[in-house]
């Protein structure tokens, strides 16, 4: 056996050059199989299943998806607002443990403002057993002044420290000629949560409704908030309400009564159901991302074949010399597959370099645009299903090749040819 | 008792037209135990095929060859390589040295088939052979000379019982071959393993005290000059 792996390490050698070409071939179409399932994991667990802290979203009648994607995920525009006494309603049920209102409207350099109580702070719970924290040297905000939070991922994006102001933009893209007069002064940074919640400025509710140029309707009627004067229940609105139920049936007893019976209001619940929806409508995005993957590895295989295959008519004679000294025919079909194989398995090796880059530059992508945070070390059973697929494929690949020299003549092959 | 025991042995090819031809005939031909023994014959005789029949690589059409007892003909290719790795050494006119492993290491490859790799003793005989230093060096960067000594020295690390030697020295000029000559003779020596030479040189042939023409022992070649 030793000697096989003398003739598989020098064989790898001489024809170096195709060896490494090889290797880099095989290494990027693991790193994009890997990438591919990996990130297709991650992302639907981070958007389906992922633990956000609440149950439900309660908001304007209309899509559920749009509902979630706005509050939980701060990427789409609100569909709406429903009137502040709806969000006291849900708050006042018995079997609602927490009810938190959104408004939204606003940006700060393209990073959405939202508008909040101090409940997020003190109640809510991210994941189990772990609420908001902010970093040392700054604290929540005061719901009566004109006072910010920031999340980590906002802070260390626009190099924003505690003490520092910060200028809302009307809007949720950023536009620099509709920026707001009014000033809020940043009192904390939250701690990374690596969910959405980073990408978040968090101000008081009220600094919402009193941002220059908004205007309330929660009676129908136009409302404009004037400094000094308390705005009445009745005009206030909210985007949504961010909704903890006491057990998991209360859901479908609100789903009932809000989406089947209730004309108002809509109930996305369960969050991560909603989300799975939006999966599975673009599910096919997803196939051709795995069929692409199949056919890069495909002809990753094919390339292993046509780089061995090409040297065996050179190493013809190499082979016959090693007949004459007494190699067996298996000996060589031996060494040929287990070539081949050794170049899909470094090459698998390898991969993970690239499964590394590929991963780090989607979880960057992934970070910025949505705040999910992709894990470059998750396991996923793919990691180990690749190198071994992987070496499989280069095995089936060195056959050609493998019964090429296997066929060798000796006597025929051990004279030079010229 | 003989090392190589031959009857009756032939080998044929088929030409073009299908016609067989007849290129091997031995009726009997033996080589003792540390006998070194030299065949003359001209090019295209037959002697690379006889060689090749000897070694195993080649299955004869009809015939026995025994090989330290073991009967080598009607066996398969497998065990004929086997029996090739075990007991035979061969050296080559071309040395047919592999170009991308060292010296060290061809000679290594000359054992790895049979009874394993033994680099003791790879490096006690390319210390023989004079190439201490150069055990290290692929075969580009030696000199002919040298690396027809690698080739013997590959030929004999398995202990061999029979080294097949195929014009041997035909690649070298005539003070080189001299030495290449005597040191294959004084390694088969050293080492108790017979000697089956071909040569076409007759220069060669005189130095062996038993030698013979090829056409003495292949009938085939005898009938075709007469």
């Amino acid at each position: 056996m030793g000697g096989i792996f003398l003739l598989v390490r020098r064989s790898l050698r001489q024809h170096a050059f195709s060896t490494v070409a090889t290797v880099v071939a095989v290494a990027l179409s693991a790193g994009l199989v890997m990438s591919v399932f990996s990130i297709q994991y991650q992302a639907r667990r981070a958007f389906t299943g992922g633990d956000v802290g609440f149950d439900a979203v309660l908001g304007a009648r209309g899509s559920q998806l749009q509902l979630v994607l706005n509050a939980v995920f701060h990427l789409e525009t609100s569909p709406g607002n429903i009137p502040w006494s709806l969000y006291q309603a849900i708050k006042s049920e018995p079997m609602v443990k927490l009810a938190i209102p959104y408004a939204t409207g606003d940006n700060y350099y393209g990073f959405r403002i939202v508008g909040t109580t101090g409940e997020l702070f003190t109640d809510f719970e991210y994941e189990k057993g772990k609420k908001l924290q902010v970093a040392p040297g700054g604290r929540f905000f005061d719901d009566t002044h004109r006072e910010a939070v920031l999340g980590s991922f906002v802070a260390q994006k626009l190099g924003t420290k505690i003490g520092d102001v910060v200028h809302p933009y009307h809007g949720l893209v950023f536009d620099e000629a509709s920026k707001h007069n009014e000033e809020y002064v940043v009192t904390g940074i939250l701690e990374p949560t690596n969910t959405p919640m980073d990408r978040v400025v968090w101000i008081p509710i009220e600094g919402i409704y009193r941002m220059q140029g908004h205007v309330l309707r929660g009676t129908g009627e136009v409302y404009e908030a004037q400094a000094g004067q308390s705005i009445p229940d009745e005009n206030k609105e909210v985007s949504a309400v961010m909704i903890k139920f006491r057990n998991p049936t209360a859901g479908f007893t609100f789903d009932q009564t809000i989406n089947r019976q209730g004309k108002v209001a809509t109930l996305a619940y369960p969050i991560g159901k909603v989300m799975l929806e939006l999966f599975e409508k673009v599910g096919w995005v997803n196939r051709v991302f795995e069929l692409v993957a199949y056919l890069v590895v495909l002809v990753s295989t094919a390339a292993i074949l046509a780089s061995i295959y090409n040297t065996i008519n050179e190493r013809r004679r190499e082979f016959a010399i090693l007949r004459a000294l007494g190699a067996r025919r298996r000996t060589v079909l031996t060494a040929i597959i287990l070539e081949s194989t050794a170049i899909a398995f470094i090459g698998s090796l390898v991969g993970y370099l690239f499964y590394a880059a590929i991963l780090t530059g989607a979880a960057i992508a992934v970070r910025q645009a949505t705040g999910v945070v992709l894990d470059v070390f998750a396991w996923h059973p793919v990691l180990l299903l690749t190198p071994i697929g992987m070496s499989l494929l280069g095995a089936f690949a060195g056959l050609a090749p493998a019964y090429k020299a296997y066929s060798t003549d000796v006597a025929q092959n051990l004279t030079p040819q010229s | 008792m003989p090392i190589l025991d031959i009857k009756d042995l032939k080998k044929g090819y088929a030409d073009p037209e299908g016609v067989r031809s007849l290129v091997v005939d031995v009726p009997a031909f033996s080589v003792d135990a540390g006998q070194q023994v030299a065949l003359r014959g001209s090019s295209g005789c037959g002697k690379t095929t006889f060689l090749n029949l000897v070694a195993g690589i080649l299955q004869a059409d009809s015939g026995v060859i025994t090989i330290d007892g073991e009967i080598l003909t009607g066996r398969s290719e497998s065990v004929r390589d086997k029996l090739r790795a075990r007991h035979m050494g061969y050296v080559f006119q071309t040395f047919n040295l592999l170009q991308g492993y060292t010296a060290l290491e061809n000679v290594l490859l000359g054992m790895m088939f049979g009874k394993g790799a033994d680099t003791e003793r790879a490096k006690a005989l390319l210390e023989r052979v004079g190439l201490a230093e150069r055990m290290h060096y692929r075969p580009r960067a030696l000199s002919v000379g040298q690396q027809q000594r690698v080739a013997v020295a590959r030929a004999l690390a398995n202990h061999p019982k029979l080294v097949l030697a195929d014009e041997p020295t035909g690649n070298l000029d005539h003070h080189h071959a001299d030495t290449a000559l005597r040191l294959i003779r004084e390694i088969c020596s050293e080492n108790g393993a017979a000697l089956l030479l071909v040569s076409h040189d007759p220069k060669i042939l005189d130095q062996f005290d038993t030698h013979f023409d090829f056409a003495d022992i292949n009938r085939r070649v005898r009938e075709s000059a007469q």
